[in-house]
């Protein structure tokens, strides 16, 4: 061991470097935005690369932006959209992924390849019928709409991740409580789910990002003023403000913050999650 | 009675409310896009069955198919672009991450990810203001390393705006395939590495010869990942380029085109039943990608581990 690190067989100073400079690009136009938004018009076109200081730091475009947008109704009801459906995606997809674990039943293997299918087949092809069927239940324009489309597009990947998980736990446990006569349901809630913390961590990581970031369904769904979302509301707010470069990069960067500040958080889990297939 | 009191209606319990849903909210409508793309719709609402009539005129009438063509084309070029440049960066980022004893790996993967986790709309305006003539911050680049007769209007220009949206979509999802394929090559067991070290071969060749075969389902996995990705992508198009895909559709990739087919666009009507049927074409496309990755991919893969 001492040999080896004493002797790296590969060029450390190289690989950083190449580590570096994409970090880098991957990186700076995020930081552009954020540093620019935070400055006077002027200073945004003559000194773009600098940060804000004394004489440049302005905060007109938020004011803009805050005073002429409801941001607070945008957050409040992509935050709504996203904490509901990641709710019933792990309640529901945690049930069937017990479900389909556990117990032997007929036609188990069909069902567990009928959800699959979600996993593969994107469920925007469906919109057109869709939009019928919200048509049809008079869900247009309502955060209920949005909650059960993310609902069903949620479901597949947390099953597959879930029942992954649930099938690894030790048989034991659960013969144990059923000698003592407890009913299966609080088998699954007061054993099974506690277990499964750290696999419903991940479903909520990854099936979240694509909640808040979708444009797809609450522009077709949901696009009237009180139940716009964040993401389709950033597209056609700054779609009114092309040339206020102010206005601009503040909803932007209002945009990126929420996800910058779970990132920092949550990125143990999403990474942990991302790379739990190393195990198998 | 007995018998009765013996079915397990807690598997019912657990199974019927994820089931309802998934089924009322994907299955079904997807069974019924391909079922509506059957039909016509007359202008009185009413549809009349058609049998295929809706795709011979999506691929042979020379309004509609001259933009299915465009938009299919087009998508292959995005796709191929992802192939080609994505997915390299993607597998050289991790393999330099996975290299054991290199500092700092954690830090490098969690900043490199982060352009993944945004909006595809903010992502898109982001890279419309860089490389803005106006705001002068790719100009000035170019020019500063001396570049400077370099720099287009690439996003503008009918010739290089798929191209470039291709590199953005790039950008901000190499992060996808570095995890991936990061986490296959952390998983090769060290006995096989410090064997062939121990041996005197070089990281490099590590690395072409150990790790990269086998690491080949990954790869794989990527790109139909990629692929289904591509194949309904739409948010970047709308934000960077509205429903027309401009300049003159040179950036209309088969999610524009269905939502413009679906919803009509300025002087071109929509029509229900035509969407579902560029919805019924996108679904045979993805799933033929499918079924060549299990069929052709999976298996050759497996007789080479054998």
């Amino acid at each position: 061991m001492i040999l080896a690190k004493a002797k790296q067989p590969f060029n450390v100073i190289a690989v950083h470097i190449v580590l570096l400079t994409y970090t880098f690009i991957a990186l700076f136009p995020v930081f552009i935005i954020l540093v620019n938004a935070f400055k006077s018009r002027k200073a945004i076109f003559n000194s773009p690369l600098a940060l804000p200081n004394a004489d440049t730091f302005s905060t007109i475009g938020f004011e803009k932006v805050l005073s002429k947008a409801d941001f607070l109704l945008l957050f409040g009801n992509s935050l709504l959209v996203t904490v509901v459906s990641l709710f019933f995606i792990i309640l529901f997809g945690a049930m069937l992924a017990w479900a389909l674990s556990e117990y032997k039943f007929t036609g188990r293997t069909l069902l567990g390849l009928f959800m699959a299918i979600g996993i593969m087949i994107p469920i925007r092809l469906g919109t057109v019928s869709i939009l019928e069927i919200v048509v049809a239940l008079n869900l247009v324009n309502t955060r209920t709409a949005l909650i059960l489309v993310y609902i069903a597009q949620g479901l597949p990947m947390a099953i597959f991740i879930l029942n992954e998980y649930m099938s690894q736990i030790p048989k034991e446990l659960k013969e144990a409580a059923r000698c003592d006569d407890v009913s299966e349901y609080q088998i699954f809630f007061s054993i099974i789910l506690p277990l499964a913390r750290p696999a419903i961590a991940t479903v909520a990581v990854f099936s979240m990002i694509p909640i808040w970031n979708d444009l797809w369904f609450p522009l077709i769904l949901a696009p009237g003023e009180s139940t716009r979302t964040v993401t389709l509301g950033i597209q056609q707010f700054i779609g009114q403000f092309v040339t206020d470069w102010n206005a601009v990069l503040a909803s932007l960067t209002l945009a990126v913050i929420p996800i910058l500040l779970l990132y920092v958080f949550f990125s143990k889990q999403l990474i942990r999650g991302l790379t739990a297939g190393a195990v198998k | 009675m007995a018998s009765r009191s013996r079915f397990p209606w807690h598997i019912l319990v657990f199974i019927l409310p994820g089931f309802i849903i998934y089924t009322l909210f994907s299955a079904w409508p997807l069974l019924d896009t391909m079922f509506l793309s059957l039909f016509k719709q007359a202008s009185s609402g009413e549809r009349v069955f058609s049998g295929l009539a809706n795709y011979q005129e999506l691929l042979s009438d020379p309004h509609l198919s001259e933009g299915f063509w465009n938009a299919l084309w087009n998508n292959f070029k995005f796709f191929l672009v992802h192939v080609l440049v994505q997915n390299p960066i993607g597998l050289l980022l991790a393999a330099l991450l996975s290299l054991k004893g290199l500092h700092g790996a954690k830090t490098y993967r969690t900043l490199i990810f982060i352009p993944t986790l945004l909006s595809v709309v903010v992502i898109g305006f982001t890279w419309q203001l860089i490389l803005s003539p106006l705001w002068g911050i790719t100009p000035n680049f170019l020019k500063s390393i001396g570049l400077g007769t370099w720099f287009q209007p690439w996003l503008g220009q009918e010739h290089t705006a798929l191209l470039t949206l291709a590199l953005i979509s790039v950008w901000q999802f190499v992060g996808v395939p570095m995890m991936l394929i990061y986490a296959s090559l952390i998983a090769i067991p060290d006995e096989l590495i410090d064997a062939a070290r121990v041996d005197g071969a070089s990281a490099m060749r590590i690395f072409w010869q150990i790790k990269l075969p086998l690491i080949v389902p990954t790869l794989g996995l990527v790109t139909i990942l990629t692929f289904i990705g591509n194949f309904n992508a739409f948010d970047l198009i709308y934000a960077v380029k509205g429903v027309l895909a401009g300049p003159n559709f040179s950036t209309d990739i088969l999610g524009s085109y269905f939502y413009r087919t679906f919803f009509g666009a300025q002087s071109s009507l929509g029509s229900p039943t035509m969407g579902a049927t560029v919805a019924t074409v996108m679904f045979l496309i993805i799933l033929m990608g499918v079924m060549i990755y299990f069929y052709v991919v999976q298996r050759r893969i497996h007789r080479y581990q054998l």
